[in-house]
């Protein structure tokens, strides 16, 4: 029991990460149909603004966090503005190959700016861990969870109340008709590549203090994050949701009871089970609701 | 033909919906042999999509579909130019980055062999075909009046010339159903009279024709029967000056007048 | 035909070039980067065919290569194969992986089937990584032996050299013949509309799947040579980056050209080289090199450089 406990406590840590991760895939594909595979990178960028700031910089937790999903957001608007809008011929390879340059690239910036070693910085508190039924759950944690709650609800809110999320939805169903009524198309799209860096940033954030960051973890916690978002239906809030919870939880019981080496391999697999079976993830079975 | 008594393509009470939408209702018909009938219907009435399960997109959710005596119903589009359907498009669809011949030679590959390891090995009987291919193909594109556009890359020809690329390509398999697709649309008369004598031409090849358009003076010309429908119904059938005086087919592009209330 | 003659010219002449650069070209350094070239152009060869001509996109192909290094290397090794019977039997494989691959995948399409090849590409690198009693695991594979043949011996870098760029000028051959074929039109029929192409009776599908096999075959035939130039693999390069790697040298070089093939992987073979001196900058100058060329000259440099000339030449006629 204690073990399956322990799995499932840090089932749903490396869920709740892999959601946040997802979302901001789900959130860009909605709004633009594209796939960005630098988006790991923007967690990497997010994870390692918190090592300057709070490791080097020494500044308080708050504004760090804040300063670092600033900055992961400016790299965000800088990328759409130079790499996506400049584009001639938009087709979705060249998009492709596109975020993928930009990927190596920004790990290529990682590596000058702080080097190869990996970093890391204390909880966001110093509360011991939890005892629950003998398995430990971190603070650290609890803090994972509570901030992607803040997140998914945060956005929920966005999407559904205010003016903006409601336009950027629109934009998302139909350009043409958004268009019609005045939704300013590029802007959307904009707002999109931000926000989305925001999600990467604020994923690379929450991870700081649970693992060793360095320039080269974005690849593969992106892919994770990507197959996560597929899982559940790309394009879907509730899908990166269900998505990255269950790949974390998948990806632990896996680790626990079967192998250690299966543990890259679940995100893996899970996607090519998807994709042979469902394309359009778990969501598309229940009903195509978008954000 | 004597004694051929069999309709090259007989349908049977289809059936197709897509959702919640019912597409079709119930049609039967069928094409006898070496005939012209023209498809007509106002807007949504389910021309396109009988096409499309004619030449194989997606198969009908009840009914028959026979041609030339096998049942076609869960055929894949490939699998019927083998059998001898082809079909043109409503937005011309042409191989935009080959050349007019390569685009003909493409529409003779149900009729050619050559694989990838007949390619690579380059054996005589490959040589052989190719050449074939290519004469036929320029033959086809004499005919058909392109004869000097054979190097042409397809994607830069005029349009009215694109139309007739596009016939030459479906007639380049050998059909013996050829199922036309708003063949007029976005040509002028002129065009549009020499498509006419073209498609009797093809007529008078042996070929049976589909056709769907919306220009009633070149259907009501060239086709030999006219198959009306609306609203997923068929509502009429028989010969051109039957069917244009058919109160229901009137009342169906028309409407049916209103009385005045004084 | 004329094509066909100015084709054997220039092929004879490419063919003149290799043995004169062969002979006269003594350091074992130079003649070993000129071989590296030749492995990544029959890479970039076969993934061209399924992305270029094909219009299929496959972000995995590090796993082709990399069953074709890992299988020789086990048949030679530990069952102590002769590398020659080694080739055909790891080939082999590698068709039957491609099919079993190939048959769900290609039914997906743009998107979806990028991100198919990327898990398949994913789970065997995992598969290099963690089953080290066969493969070695992520400490690598060693003791892969050289090739000879009768009296002649690979193990010079000089043989090596006209080896595997006698493999490429064959495989060159090959892709010539496809693509001038009815396959090959086919091929760029459904790059061009794949439903338009069904509808003269292409039966795309299939097509796909062979297509797809024959882009495996020529990427483990680069595995093969690979490991038998190197002596010691791991799983590292045949990653995710490897597949990518691929994309890049077949988008540099242009999709849909052969020459191109030739360009892109010279390209991606030499930056490394010259960017060793600022070897931090690597990745840096990589990725921008791809964005830009995406950016600009989507179409690849050969066919970006060719329009840009075929623009001047124009503009000087006015």
């Amino acid at each position: 029991m204690q073990e399956f406990l322990q799995y499932f406590f840090s089932g749903i840590t490396n869920g709740a990460i892999y959601a946040v991760i997802a979302i901001g895939f789900s959130m860009l594909y909605n709004s633009t149909e594209l796939i960005n595979f630098a988006h790991g990178e923007f967690v990497m960028l997010g994870s390692m603004c918190m090592i300057t700031f709070v490791g080097a910089m020494h500044l308080p937790l708050v504004p760090a966090i804040a300063l670092s999903i600033a900055c992961v957001t400016a790299a965000g608007l800088i990328f759409e503005r130079l790499a996506i809008r400049t584009v001639k011929n938009p087709e979705h390879i060249v998009l492709i190959i596109i975020t993928v340059g930009a990927s190596i690239f920004l790990r290529g910036v990682g590596m000058i700016i702080w080097g190869k070693d990996a970093f890391s910085i204390p909880p966001f508190s110093s509360h011991p861990p939890l005892d629950i039924g003998g398995a430990r759950l971190l603070a650290q944690s609890l803090w994972i969870i509570v901030i992607f709650l803040l997140i998914a609800v945060g956005l929920q809110v966005f999407y559904k109340k205010t003016l903006t999320g409601k336009a950027m939805e629109a934009n998302a169903i139909s350009k043409r008709a958004a268009w019609i009524v005045g939704i300013p198309s590029r802007l959307m799209v904009t707002l999109a590549f931000g926000l989305s860096a925001a999600m990467g940033g604020v994923a690379g954030v929450i991870i700081a203090p649970v693992t060793m960051c360095s320039y080269d973890m974005g690849t593969m916690i992106g892919l994770k994050g990507f197959c996560a978002a597929m899982l559940g239906g790309l394009g879907s809030l509730w899908g990166a949701l269900i998505g990255g919870f269950l790949l974390g939880i998948l990806e632990a019981f896996g680790v626990g009871f079967v192998s250690s080496g299966l543990k890259d391999a679940t995100a893996f697999l899970l996607l090519l089970f998807i994709l042979y079976v469902r394309p359009g993830g778990i969501i598309s079975a229940v009903d195509v609701k978008r954000f | 033909m004597t004694g051929n008594v069999q309709p090259l393509l007989q349908i049977t009470s289809v059936s197709k919906a897509f959702g919640g939408i019912q597409a079709l209702t119930d049609i039967s018909f069928s094409l006898a042999g070496g005939t012209i009938t023209g498809l007509i219907g106002p807007n949504g009435a389910g021309k396109t999509t009988l096409f499309n399960l004619i030449s194989g997109v997606f198969p009908p959710d009840t009914g028959k579909i026979i041609f030339n005596g096998n049942d076609i119903r869960n055929k894949k589009p490939h699998q019927l130019v083998s059998l001898g359907i082809a079909r043109t498009f409503q937005n011309v669809e042409l191989f935009d980055s080959m050349t007019a011949l390569e685009n003909i030679l493409v529409g003779q590959h149900t009729r050619t062999r050559c694989g990838m390891m007949g390619s690579i090995l380059r054996l005589p009987w490959v040589a052989r075909e190719e050449q074939n291919a290519r004469n036929l193909s320029m033959e086809l594109l004499d005919w058909i009046g392109l004869g000097e556009q054979t190097n042409a890359k397809s994607g830069d020809l005029p349009f009215g010339w694109q139309r007739l690329l596009e016939l030459a390509r479906a007639m380049a398999s050998r059909p013996k159903l050829l199922l036309l697709d708003e063949p007029a649309s976005g040509l002028n008369i002129v065009e549009t009279l020499r498509l006419g004598d073209l498609i009797r031409k093809f007529r008078d090849q042996g070929v049976t024709v589909l056709l769907v358009e919306h220009d009633m003076s070149l259907t009501m010309e060239i086709s030999d029967r006219i198959v009306v429908l609306d609203q997923g119904r068929k509502i009429a059938e028989g010969a051109p000056r039957d069917v244009q005086e058919n109160t229901e087919v009137i009342a169906a592009y028309l409407g049916t007048p209103k009385k005045i209330d004084d | 035909m004329r094509l066909m003659t100015r084709t054997r010219i220039v092929y004879a002449l490419f063919a003149a070039v290799i043995a004169v650069s062969g002979w006269a070209i003594n350091s074992p350094y130079y003649l070993q980067i000129l071989t590296f070239i030749g492995i990544n152009t029959l890479l970039a060869l076969g993934l061209n065919m399924l992305m270029g001509y094909a219009g299929q996109i496959s972000l995995g192909h590090g796993a082709f290569y990399g069953i074709g290094a890992y299988g020789t290397a086990i048949l030679t090794v530990h069952w102590h194969l002769s590398p020659w019977l080694a080739l055909p039997v790891t080939i082999f494989a590698v068709i039957l992986v491609a099919f079993i691959v190939g048959i769900p995948t290609l039914k997906l399409s743009g998107y979806y089937l990028g991100m198919g090849t990327l898990g398949f590409g994913m789970i065997v690198n995992i598969l290099f990584r963690e089953w080290s009693s066969v493969t070695g695991g992520a400490s690598g594979f060693v003791g892969i032996p050289s090739l000879e043949l009768g009296p002649i011996s690979f193990a010079s870098a000089k043989n090596y050299f006209y080896l595997v760029w006698g493999f490429v000028i064959l495989s060159f051959i090959v892709c010539h013949r496809i693509i001038h074929s009815r396959v090959g039109r086919a091929l760029r029929a459904i790059h061009d509309g794949e439903k338009a192409a069904a509808a003269v009776g292409v039966d795309t599908s299939r097509l796909k799947l062979q297509v797809f096999v024959l882009s495996a075959v020529f990427s483990a035939l680069a595995g093969f040579l690979y490991a038998h130039m190197v002596f010691f693999i791991s799983p590292e390069s045949f990653s995710f980056i490897a597949s990518i790697r691929i994309v890049t040298m077949v988008v540099i070089g242009g999709m849909a050209s052969v020459w191109g093939s030739l360009l892109g992987a010279s390209v991606l073979t030499l930056l490394p080289e010259w960017l060793h001196a600022f070897s931090e900058f690597e990745m840096v100058v990589y990725g921008l090199i791809l964005m830009l060329i995406m950016i600009f000259l989507p179409k690849g440099l050969t066919r970006g450089l060719l329009d840009m000339y075929e623009r001047a030449g124009k503009k000087n006629d006015r």
